[in-house]
């Protein structure tokens, strides 16, 4: 592999802006990376080839010219598909959107054009971000890199694939229910779900904004905390965004230090129905911890199992209202013929997979009048609830652990036609979306069983997403100081 | 139609209630930063937001909260502390999003009243609740005989309007007013548009779009308590429409009920030209807007300090203006009306202030000044003249340089761009003569030739020396000092 693919973001922005490598030649060989790679990950649905390296041009003349450098001067992003990025389609994942150019930039992707981040292209994704696995993408699955016949998890796993096969160095995603966290676990990367209003919505299509957060990938705990700082901030167009200073997370990942620290196991997130091998290196993570001076405790959150019923109530709901705009008048698919109504109809037929139209249905049915207080209204309950269990934890400990996922990735197909067993995915990483609360998948281990990876889920109190990274800095180091060498190099799905 | 509305109030008596739309007056958007300029090329008033493009997101405007809070205040609302927006979805091609955020159940405002003047009574309207919404696009469905969607060959929509800030005021069901239920509808939506007007609020043009009125009406047998089916007239977009409105379906309701048939729960248009209602959707299969509390907006949570900093900052209202004039001026309750019908409250009140008696100033205003506004097929207001000009022709027909008929040529001088009432007066000549030499020989004239008239008025019937004036003033081509004029010929015939 080329050298230049392999290092990581920090290495690569310092590199670009000490003149040691041009933005331009790092973006070509990323771009070489995906001609080579991308026929078999499929993680890209659109690779804007002429764009990057413009934009890489640009970093370099701005070089040239004594300019000052952003934090990600020169570094390869990938995007998910449902951020608004000005020259680039955004599908979504999705046949409606097919061929739309969205007009305006999203806040984040604006940010990082300003911090020199060169955004190399559109990542698959489950259609309109519902699934965990890609499979329901309108454009095909995208592949695990480490084994290409399972699926990398969703519904951001075309960001996961690029970034695990070294098409780029970071990339973005939104976790709505585990979107971020999972697909980086079952990928063996880093991936971060920040605090619920840390991170601007504005671009990114929505699926339920009560629970979308947008978020960091990256290969190591550093290069993933690089992003989430040059992605956060206050939006004032998005007024759920949080007005208030970006927690200090890069700093935190430098200094993985965890003594003195009070972490709870929740003990409801294990038992019946994980995966041994699972459950084996989560334990050993936790053993790890203890070892490096973390005072660990066992708790428990009644609520949390009522999180996966309460999330697929809400999360339908609001999506039954967001894609409603998607009715072939103004962009995208227009199918059929007839009235306003019959186009819409038959648009919205033609336009939208299986999953979506069935949380639509579900989500329309919760809303409906004479079941709204049943079905919706008492999922909010559940939801106030879940916040409470969060806040009495952590009015014990600074952080709580679990598993990322039950389970390491699964083959493709073989949950395609269980929409249940497909939920599960997420049973552990709901609760934090339904909270708000801060989150990250960091690799702890492969596997027995299937050799797959497994990640570490670290939880923290809105606004304490250093935490996050402080823990999984600790657990990064300790496990490459065992093996020798990052996990990920242990991967042979594609270069073996 | 056979039933009158005088027929049907025989039998019913009618409920109404109001639910008005105003566009409220702020330079741009609800959400986004677009201009809420009225008449602008189709579609460029429009932006990612107000045209819901995929991953925009809502902001609000703080300004139309602020003119919310101003409305609900004028209309002695409670102010929520903490309120929410909300979702209401449905399909619609005018609606970018395809659901209109609105609120539902947590509204901004509740609870208030407003008091209205009906020949010379106060009627107080119940208010239930003010709240903030989103106006949708605008639809213009072409080829078609109605005009409606259905029908039409294809349709265009103007996203310009789209995201503009609206208020819904809505009234509490108003019943008790009998006959004069229509007249009661028409004077609380003056009211309403003129309490707008003076909060500065919105333009209120209800040709233009910015104020429209649905009527809700139902009809309950007389003495029974029970109310009937409602009915929603839509499309209401005048003053005098809401009159007939009421008017038109309460007797349509009784008519119905009248074969025996029951009313429909529905929606009504309402028709400008014929002043009838016809059916449009109806209700009984109700549409399920599926409410939720609009998870993309964080609660609205107006302080006290602001709300009462809001509430300090309020103009004088109409109500208590009322209250003042009636009792500065001496006027009585429907002279008041009167008045303010006439839509020349402001220029009288600004007459007077620049120096001229009550009651001269509403003379001028109310009579010749109305006339000739009549005339033009404009408002009073927009006459060219000052209320200092009106003023200033008072204080000379006080000061006796001019009389009633030569004061009117001076207004129809200064009307016609000729300039002040001095310059008028001096340009046309048209001071009062009232020097006594110089009528003198004018009223021998008029006795010369009128010997018949002069022999009456010396047996003592001095009545007739109108005559005699009239030939005076004739002669003098009104210039002169008619009371002046009398006193001289009887003098000269005692």
């Amino acid at each position: 592999m080329d050298e230049l693919i392999t290092m990581t973001a920090a290495e690569l922005s310092a590199a670009v802006a000490a003149g040691d490598v041009s933005a331009a030649e790092v973006t070509g060989a990323h771009l070489e990376r995906i001609a080579a790679v991308d026929e078999r990950v499929r993680a890209f649905l659109h690779v804007a080839a002429e764009d990057a390296l413009a934009q890489a041009r640009e970093v370099d003349r701005k070089r040239a010219a004594g300019e000052p450098l952003g934090l990600l001067a020169g570094v390869p992003v990938a995007v998910k598909d449902l951020f608004t990025t000005v020259g680039a389609p955004a599908t979504c994942g999705s046949k409606i959107l097919e061929g739309w150019y969205p007009p305006y930039e999203s806040t984040i992707t604006g940010r990082l054009r300003d911090a020199g981040a060169v955004l190399i292209g559109k990542t698959n994704m489950d259609e309109f971000a519902m699934g965990s696995s890609t499979e329901n993408s309108g454009y095909g699955p995208s592949h695990n890199p480490w084994d290409l016949a399972r699926v990398p998890g969703g519904s951001s796993g075309g960001s996961a694939a690029a970034v695990a096969a070294y098409e780029a160095p970071l990339a973005l995603g939104t976790d709505t229910g585990g979107s971020i966290r999972q697909p980086a676990s079952v990928c063996g990367i880093v991936g971060t779900k920040p605090t619920y209003g840390g991170s601007s919505r504005y671009g990114v299509v929505a699926f339920a904004s009560s629970l979308d957060t947008p978020g960091p990938f990256g290969r190591n705990v550093l290069d993933t905390a690089l992003l989430h700082e040059a992605m956060s901030g206050h939006d004032p167009l998005d007024s759920t965004s949080i007005d208030a200073p970006v927690p200090p997370v890069v700093a935190a990942a430098r200094h993985g230090d965890v003594s003195g620290m009070r972490i709870g196991i929740v003990t409801d997130l294990s038992g019946a129905g994980y995966q041994p091998g699972v459950m084996s290196r989560f334990t050993e993570a936790v053993e790890l911890l203890e070892s490096l001076g973390a005072k660990v405790t066992e708790l428990s959150c009644p609520h949390f199992r009522y999180a996966l019923p309460a999330y697929y109530l809400i999360a339908p709901s609001e999506c039954s209202s967001n894609l409603a705009r998607f009715d072939g008048m103004r962009f995208g698919l227009r199918a059929g013929s007839g009235s306003a109504e019959e186009v819409m109809a038959q648009t919205r037929a033609a336009g939208f997979g299986t999953e979506v139209k069935r949380r639509i249905m579900l989500g329309t049915h919760a809303l409906s009048s004479g079941y709204y207080d049943a079905y919706y209204g008492k999922a909010q309950q559940v939801r106030t609830l879940i916040i409470a269990d969060f806040e009495a934890a952590f009015g014990q400990v600074d952080v709580l652990v679990s598993p990322v996922t039950p389970t390491t990735a699964f083959r493709l197909g073989e949950r395609a036609d269980d929409p249940m067993a497909m939920y599960l995915a997420d049973l552990c990483t709901i609760p934090a979306n339904l909270a708000g609360n801060a989150a990250i998948s960091v690799p702890c281990g492969l596997a027995d069983e299937d050799g797959m990876p497994v990640g570490l889920q670290v939880m923290a109190p809105p606004l304490a997403d250093d935490r996050l990274y402080r823990v999984a800095a600790a657990v990064e180091a300790a496990f490459t100081a065992r093996l020798g060498h990052p996990l990920l190099t242990e991967s042979k799905g594609l270069d073996a | 139609m056979t039933v009158t509305y005088e027929e049907a109030l025989q039998e019913y008596e009618p409920v109404f209630g109001l639910e008005t739309h105003v566009e409220l007056g702020t330079t741009t958007k609800m959400f986004c930063g677009c201009l809420t300029a009225f008449g602008a090329e189709p579609n460029t008033h429009v932006c990612p937001i107000c045209l819901g493009l995929p991953g925009s997101l809502p902001a609000v405007n703080r300004l139309s909260i602020e003119y919310a809070i101003k409305i609900g205040l004028a209309l002695n609302c409670s102010i929520a502390a903490w309120c929410r927006f909300a979702r209401k979805n449905y399909f619609y091609p005018d609606m970018p999003k395809n659901f209109q955020i609105s609120q539902y159940d947590e509204p901004l405002c509740t609870e208030g009243y407003l008091d209205v003047l009906v020949g010379g009574e106060t009627v107080r309207i119940g208010i239930e609740r003010v709240h903030l919404e989103e106006d949708t696009g605008k639809s213009l469905h072409v080829g078609g005989a109605t005009g409606r969607i259905q029908g039409a060959e294809y349709s265009l929509v103007d996203y310009n309007r789209a995201g503009i800030p609206l208020v819904e005021i809505v009234t509490k069901p108003v019943p008790g007013t009998g006959f004069l239920a229509p007249e009661v509808a028409k004077a609380y939506v003056t009211e309403l548009r003129d309490v707008l007007r003076t909060l500065g609020v919105s333009d209120v043009r209800m040709e233009e779009g910015s104020m429209r009125c649905d009527v809700n009406t139902s009809i309950s047998p007389r003495g029974s308590g029970v109310w009937g089916t409602r009915t929603e007239t839509k499309n209401v977009n005048s003053l005098r429409s809401v009159e007939r409105a009421v008017r038109s379906e309460v007797a349509r309701q009784a008519e119905v009920l009248g074969t025996g048939s029951r009313i429909r729960q529905e929606t009504r248009h309402f028709h400008e030209d014929t002043g009838v209602t016809t059916s449009g959707r109806s209700k009984e299969e109700a549409q399920d807007y599926r409410y939720f509390p609009e998870p993309d907006l964080v609660p609205v949570a107006p302080s006290g300090s602001w709300v009462e900093e809001i509430r300090s900052s309020l103009p004088e209202l109409p109500s208590a203006r009322r209250g003042r004039l009636i009792e500065a001026w001496s006027l009585s309750e429907l002279e008041f009306e009167a008045l303010r019908n006439a839509g020349a409250l402001d220029a009288v009140e600004a007459t007077v202030a620049a120096g001229a008696s009550p009651a001269d100033a509403r003379k001028w205003w109310l009579g010749e000044l109305a006339r000739r506004a009549n005339d033009a097929g404009i408002d009073v207001s927009a006459l060219p003249i000052t209320p200092a000009q009106v003023a200033r022709v008072a204080e000379l027909v006080a000061a006796g340089t001019l009389n009633d008929r030569l004061a009117r040529q001076v207004i129809e001088g200064v009307l016609d761009d000729e300039g002040t009432p001095d310059e008028v007066v001096a340009a046309r000549g048209l001071a009062v003569v009232s020097d006594d030499s110089a009528l003198t020989a004018a009223v021998d004239e008029a006795i010369a030739a009128n010997p018949e008239v002069a022999a009456k008025i010396r047996d003592g019937k001095v009545a007739a020396a109108g005559a005699l004036v009239g030939a005076v003033m004739k002669a003098t081509r009104n210039k002169a000092d008619a009371t002046r004029v009398r006193e001289l010929i009887l003098e000269r015939l005692s």
